[in-house]
């Protein structure tokens, strides 16, 4: 499970993935402006790291890059290998997001279903991403059958089926219990190990567990800090004395704004 | 247990009524007793039965007729903009217009037989139908549909995989209202003019003072009546198994 070798969707080392980079972007929602030329790069094949109070515009940024909110702003979003960034990031949400009708097995090979790309190779291939995450006897439940912890996991591997270069994660692991979330963060880490990451979170300990960057972001004025890059390489032990003192101080600045 | 308390309050109103015969003195022509209906029942169950299937086929013909068009128009009006807009304001008239007051020109265009009962079922029942089913498609979960954005999915594999699905628990629900009323579509057709079913039936017994046998047909048109709802109901639990959850 934890093999290093098995990362991206378990299909080996993804040899580089692309940064993501934003320029001067400005964007607004009728009446509010949200931000004004951020420029911001998510680098390749790295866990990136977004922290800051709620509504300061950390899911709208994951929006802008996955596309959802159309062309509608200013400035430049593309990737650092130049392809058209349509088509190439993945979306793992707070809410699991799990189709109630379907079975375990036919969540993870959602995207697959919806592109008309279903085939024997990606049922087989979803197959075995269930078992290596110790859910391959539930590949038939449906999603109510399962725990809170494993509907998530469940997520995760619909994320990784998508086998794109760049996975956006709004708060995937804020609605679980404090232990469910240190494994799925130990099991995230491993899996998509090679891809490039921007998780939006509130949890300054989760940050510092997983972010290879950090980022916080305040609000209104809508900017981002110094990049914050802790020692050793996720996923961290929560207990390693210098995550906590970290720990401290992101805490700080997300209070006072700011850097330490 | 549900069916313990339908058998208990069915035997509990059964007691009742005798009791109120008993009592009062009722004459029979007004109100008579339940043994005197199960008597006439008994002896007239050919031709209750009879009639029974006719309105059994009227309310299921309609039933399934209104579903498919209720279906097809939810469906076209979510997939169609234009089209919506025309289609709603005509949905809205031909509900504002008491399909009651409709009968006797649907027996007019569509003659004595059955057609013209299904016709009044299908008015009756294509509403809720429409309307559930088209809030159910209207109301996805929008971060579903981002997903499903992000995935790059297929716009109809989207209609396909998510909205409807999604919008079955309504329609479910539509459905239900539906078959509650269905009934009434067949029998007020039948009171208007035919010659045949459990509306036309009643109003024959009736006509002649033979209040048992129209006392038999109401208990026969209610039981036909629950039978088709409870079984619509259980249908749509087993189909929709995840509705549950999303009541929750």
């Amino acid at each position: 499970m934890n093999n290093s070798t098995k990362t991206v969707a378990g299909h080996g080392k993804r040899p580089s993935a692309p940064s993501v980079i934003l320029e001067n972007v400005s964007f607004s929602y009728p009446g509010e402006q949200i931000f004004r030329d951020l420029n911001f790069t998510v680098k390749g094949g790295q866990w990136t790291c977004l922290i800051g109070p709620s509504g300061c515009g950390k899911s709208t940024l994951l929006r802008l890059i996955s596309g959802t909110l159309g062309k509608n702003f200013s400035g430049k979003i593309h990737f650092s290998d130049g392809d058209s960034h349509n088509g190439r990031t993945a979306w793992m949400a707070q809410k699991d997001l799990l189709l109630p009708w379907l079975s375990v097995l036919d969540n993870v090979c959602l995207g697959s279903r919806l592109r008309g790309e279903m085939s024997d190779q990606k049922r087989q291939k979803a197959i075995s991403l269930l078992e290596d995450a110790g859910l391959g006897e539930y590949s038939d439940s449906l999603p109510s059958e399962l725990s809170g912890g494993m509907r998530q996991r469940v997520a995760l591997l619909r994320t990784l089926m998508e086998e794109r270069p760049v996975i956006l994660m709004d708060e995937p692991f804020s609605a679980l219990d404090a232990l469910t979330r240190l494994k799925l963060q130990d099991l995230a880490a491993s899996l998509v190990e090679g891809a490039t990451v921007l998780m939006v979170t509130h949890d300054p300990l989760e940050a510092l567990r997983l972010g290879h960057r950090i980022y916080v972001m305040t609000h209104r004025p809508e900017t981002l800090s110094k990049v914050l890059i802790p020692p050793g390489s996720p996923p961290r032990e929560p207990g390693d004395p210098a995550i906590v003192s970290l720990q401290a101080k992101l805490l700080h600045r997300l209070v006072g704004g700011g850097n330490p | 247990m549900r069916i313990i308390r339908l058998i208990f309050i069915t035997v509990g109103l059964v007691l009742v009524w005798q009791t109120v015969v008993l009592l009062t003195h009722v004459p029979p022509y007004i109100l008579p007793a339940p043994v005197n209906v199960a008597k006439a029942a008994l002896t007239h169950a050919g031709p209750l039965f009879d009639h029974a299937m006719t309105t059994l086929f009227e309310i299921i013909a309609g039933l399934l007729l209104g579903t498919l068009l209720g279906t097809i128009s939810a469906l076209s009006m979510i997939a169609s903009f234009s089209l919506k807009r025309w289609l709603l304001p005509v949905l809205v008239i031909s509900q504002a217009i008491p399909v009651f007051a409709l009968a006797p020109l649907l027996v007019l265009w569509f003659g004595y037989g059955m057609s013209s009962k299904i016709a009044m079922a299908v008015l009756i029942i294509f509403f809720p139908v429409t309307a559930a089913f088209y809030d159910g498609l209207r109301s996805t979960e929008p971060e579903w549909l981002e997903l499903a954005q992000v995935m790059n999915a297929k716009p109809l594999a989207v209609i396909r995989h998510i909205r409807i699905p999604a919008a079955l628990p309504a329609f479910a629900s539509g459905l239900r209202v539906a078959t509650a009323v269905a009934p009434i579509g067949a029998v007020v057709g039948e009171w208007v003019g035919s010659s045949r079913g459990l509306g036309f039936y009643m109003l024959h017994a009736n006509a002649r003072m033979q209040i048992d046998i129209m006392f038999a047909a109401l208990v026969v048109l209610g039981v036909l009546s629950l039978t088709i709802y409870f079984s619509v109901d259980w249908a749509m639990i087993k189909i929709v198994y995840w509705q549950k959850e999303e009541a929750e």
